[in-house]
């Protein structure tokens, strides 16, 4: 630790520290635009200058390490002079233009020009102007607004590791440019408009749409992938009008998939909002009574058996509990979660968790990737990794893939092959990179879905247990045996254990006709062609997509930003989201659809509250009592989670050993893997950019 | 003054006589009533009454949808929708004032960056049914076209006290 004065406060700060951070250490507020606490130190912008004493001027604190004894004065004539002058500088070239401009109102130019701008201005010569670039359908920019400040470049080389951002020439003329005229590749492009400190990159979907002063502010967590991002919805109206990231340390630090961030015009579009019935053949409009009471006189007398429930992966654990009470009322055993057939180790919670948590990355040393690509399947993860590969002073983080990704991981790994065969060799340690995860003192491997939706997979990851427990991946403190999920509902409803339970069918076995009514519960990720010819569909979700079309009764629920929901991301960690905006018209909240069904057919379901129902969840299992926080394993599950896990028959089919196909992608298309999503007309903007090549006639 | 002089003053009707001359005299001077409507009195160039949308002189509309005069308005009057139009400049969809909720404060034209929003001279605009005075985009429009000359001439006169 080193002792630093700052405007006579003494205070502590670890030697390494800049002169920004100890003044922020001792409470000061430094106004600043290049510097950000993510991304490496530039020292372009002026704006941080501070006084050192016996320093011959004022200094930039973001780029100035601490000494012992350093004094700093922070608030003297001659810093706020200088920063007046360095902020007359920057607002030279500023159009001023924040009547029209999108970042107006949260704007970190405009905020410190109140505090340090002249009211006048004395430059008389012309303005620069910049031609805009074009980024893509995401990222709007209005160069002229730029600062020169490179946080983008910084961001887009170090975090997003899509090094598509450059800055060309100097002075006067310097300008942020692609070099050449392409869209931005990242999945996390949205965060260059967060990272802005000016108006120069805005959102291209929502601009002109709202003000930042107009929204309601709401917090939520995103269901666009497992890794359950903090985000906050702010609304307009009764209307969603952009998500942004929150920042949790422990999850996604400051950033936000892509996905997440832009699929919200998809709220708006293709919603259920009353219910349906299908009369002679033809989905006709209908009350929610007739609804119900057409659906209870289609399930009278019906058994238990013929009856089966499948989830979606958008679904919260409140309205998965629910549907889970109604089945077992219903007598049926018929459950599951696993829409593409997963294979997960159900004997512990461990057995299906990201185990050492996403911060736990920062921890490891050495890394295995099977069957994944989470530059696609949790671009906010994969940032993770790649800041743990470019984390100075640590040593060398060697990364190696089984399974070709579809496109560049942002990280230099080390494809060792294209199947599970691999691990074999890997195994009896005829391939190097054994080596390198044995000397490593905490190797990780992350499993995906590539290699769990296998009929393989049991095997697949009995070797890669196997192979964690020789190479010291899980070990006493330290479990580096992690499975990567992409469906947000996925961990909530495997820890309230909606399985199949004793003699009941999984997924796949509801689909061949093994059902006669089908309760689909926002499950649209799956050949909707496979549900039997006769079987009955109860769809309850809120989107009109491929499963709504075959349904036979359509019960309208509500999207996440429309109920306070609970979810568990893919380390186990439970965290709450609250409600935004109210759905439209007849939808209602999925668990109080249910609860009511459950009165009609004199099967009343014991909560009557949220609150009720979340004391059930709990009951069901414990970790849904620790909000926020990795829940510690629990005991066994009530019910289903001891039989599905003995029952190995209520899984899919799997194969003994490993088979030697190539491990194939969990998504082809990443902008387009949901309901919300593919009502989205942004993401298809941006599938069509930046989608899988199609076959195209060659101009 | 005893009750002796007060008896006297009003038997002899002194008041009554010294209204009647006041009567008389104001007879002969001037008149500070008008024939309104045929008449109407003299307006400040600050006055604000009706409110109107401005245009610039080629037609194109002052309105960039900054919604500094919707944030500011303390009667919550003013509504604004806003898209990015197709030549990529950012307009409102939808500019609406209710003017039985609007208290004339005049702030939403001290708000205004373009001077599109004015409150203009006109007062005369009372209407049968409430719903004609919810103003939309299109009224506005039309009443800064209407009222344009007056306008751009009392922004004129109050430019140098800006």
């Amino acid at each position: 630790m080193v002792r630093v004065i700052v405007d006579g406060t003494p205070v502590d700060v670890p030697a390494g520290f800049s002169a920004l951070q100890a003044c922020e250490a001792a409470g000061k507020e430094i106004p600043r635009f290049c510097y950000h606490e993510r991304l490496s130190v530039a020292g372009n912008c002026r704006m941080c200058l501070v006084q050192v004493v016996r320093a011959p001027k004022p200094v930039a604190s973001c780029g100035f390490p601490v000494s012992e004894g350093m004094e700093i004065l922070t608030d003297t004539e001659v810093v706020r002079r200088a920063r007046r002058a360095v902020m007359e500088f920057l607002l030279i070239n500023h159009p001023l233009d924040c009547p029209i401009c999108d970042q107006g109102g949260e704007c970190d130019l405009q905020d410190q020009a109140y505090g340090y701008g002249s009211g006048i201005s004395r430059y008389q010569e012309a303005k620069r102007a910049v031609t805009d670039k074009n980024l893509g359908p995401l990222v709007k920019t209005v160069m002229t607004r730029c600062i020169q400040c490179t946080r983008c470049v910084r961001f887009a080389t170090e975090v997003a590791g899509t090094p598509e951002l450059g800055m060309v020439s100097r002075g006067e003329n310097a300008e942020i440019t692609t070099y050449v005229e392409k869209a931005l590749t990242s999945e996390l492009s949205g965060n260059l408009i967060d990272i802005c400190p000016v108006g120069a990159l805005t959102a291209k979907p929502s601009a002109f749409h709202a003000r930042s002063w107009e929204y309601k502010k709401t917090d939520s967590i995103d269901v666009m992938d497992a890794v359950g991002t903090n985000i906050q919805i702010q609304a307009r109206g009764g209307e969603v009008m952009r998500i942004v990231p929150r920042v949790n340390d422990e999850v996604n630090e400051e950033w936000l998939s892509d996905k997440g961030r832009f699929s919200v015009d998809g709220l708006k579009r293709r919603r259920l909002d009353r219910p349906w019935v299908r009369v002679h053949g033809k989905l006709m409009q209908a009350s929610w009574q007739e609804a119900f009471v057409s659906l209870a006189r289609r399930l009278d007398g019906v058994s238990g058996y013929q009856i089966g429930a499948i989830a979606g992966d958008l679904c919260d654990a409140e309205s998965l509990c629910a549907l889970k009470d109604l089945m077992t009322s219903l007598g049926s055993p018929n459950l599951d979660c696993r829409q593409d057939n997963a294979w997960y180790d159900l004997n512990a919670r461990e057995g299906y968790l990201f185990n050492s948590g996403i911060l736990g990355i920062e921890e490891a040393d050495a890394l295995l990737l099977v069957g994944t690509h989470p530059r696609h399947e949790a671009p906010v993860l994969n940032a993770r990794i790649r800041k743990r590969l470019l984390e100075a002073g640590r040593g060398g983080f060697p990364i190696a893939m089984i399974g070709h990704p579809l496109t560049d991981p942002t990280y230099p790994a080390e494809l060792l092959g294209d199947g599970p065969e691999v691990l074999e060799k890997l195994l009896d340690g005829s391939h190097a990179f054994a080596e390198i995860l044995k000397t490593a003192k905490r190797p990780m491997m992350i499993i995906g879905h590539g290699a769990l939706t296998r009929p393989d997979a049991s095997a697949i990851y009995d070797a890669c247990k196997k192979l964690a427990v020789q190479t010291g991946a899980i070990a006493e403190g330290w479990n580096g045996l992690n499975v990567l999920h992409t469906a947000a509902s996925r961990v909530g409803a495997l820890d309230l254990g909606f399985l199949p339970g004793t003699r009941g069918r999984n997924a796949s076995g509801m689909l061949r006709g093994g059902v006669d009514v089908l309760w689909l519960l926002g499950a649209d990720e799956f050949p909707i062609d496979k549900i039997g010819a006769d079987t009955f569909v109860v769809y309850q979700g809120h989107h009109g997509d491929a499963a709504a079309a075959r349904a036979d009764i359509i019960l309208p629920g509500a999207a996440y930003t429309e109920k306070p929901g609970t979810y568990v991301n893919t380390e186990g960690r439970v965290q709450r989201s609250f409600r935004a905006v109210f759905p439209p018209g007849e939808a209602r909240e999925d668990w109080r659809i249910l609860r009511a069904f459950s009165e009609v057919i004199g099967k009343t379901l014991p909560y009557d509250t949220l609150d009720a129902l979340r004391d059930r969840m709990a009951e069901v299992n414990p970790v849904f009592r620790q909000i926020g926080s990795v829940a510690q394993p629990s005991a066994q599950i009530e019910g289903q989670g001891a039989s599905a896990s003995s029952a190995p028959a209520t899984s899919a089919a799997q194969e003994e050993g490993l088979a030697a196909s190539a491990f194939r992608p969990v998504m082809q298309d990443y902008y387009q893997t949901n309901p919300i999503s593919r009502a989205s007309p942004t993401m298809a903007d941006c599938s069509r950019v930046y989608g899988p090549v199609r076959a195209v006639a060659a101009e | 003054m005893g009750a002796l002089t007060r008896t006297f003053r009003s038997f002899l009707l002194t008041e009554l006589v010294g209204g009647m001359a006041s009567t008389f005299k104001m007879m002969f001077q001037p008149k500070v009533t008008l024939n309104y409507p045929y008449e109407k009195g003299p307006l400040s160039p600050r006055f604000r009454g009706e409110h109107a949308l401005r245009r610039y002189p080629n037609g194109e509309e002052r309105c960039i949808a900054c919604k500094l005069c919707e944030a500011t308005c303390p009667a919550e009057a003013i509504t604004i929708e806003a898209e990015e139009r197709d030549d990529g400049s950012r307009r409102t969809t939808r500019y609406d004032i209710d003017m039985t909720k609007c208290i004339y404060c005049g702030l939403c034209e001290e708000a205004c960056p373009v001077d599109a929003i004015v409150e203009g001279p006109n007062y005369e605009f009372a209407t049968e049914t409430r719903e004609e005075l919810l103003y939309d985009k299109d009224k506005l429009l039309e009443n800064g076209d209407r009222w344009e000359a007056l306008l751009a001439r009392r922004l004129e006169y109050d430019a140098p006290y800006r």
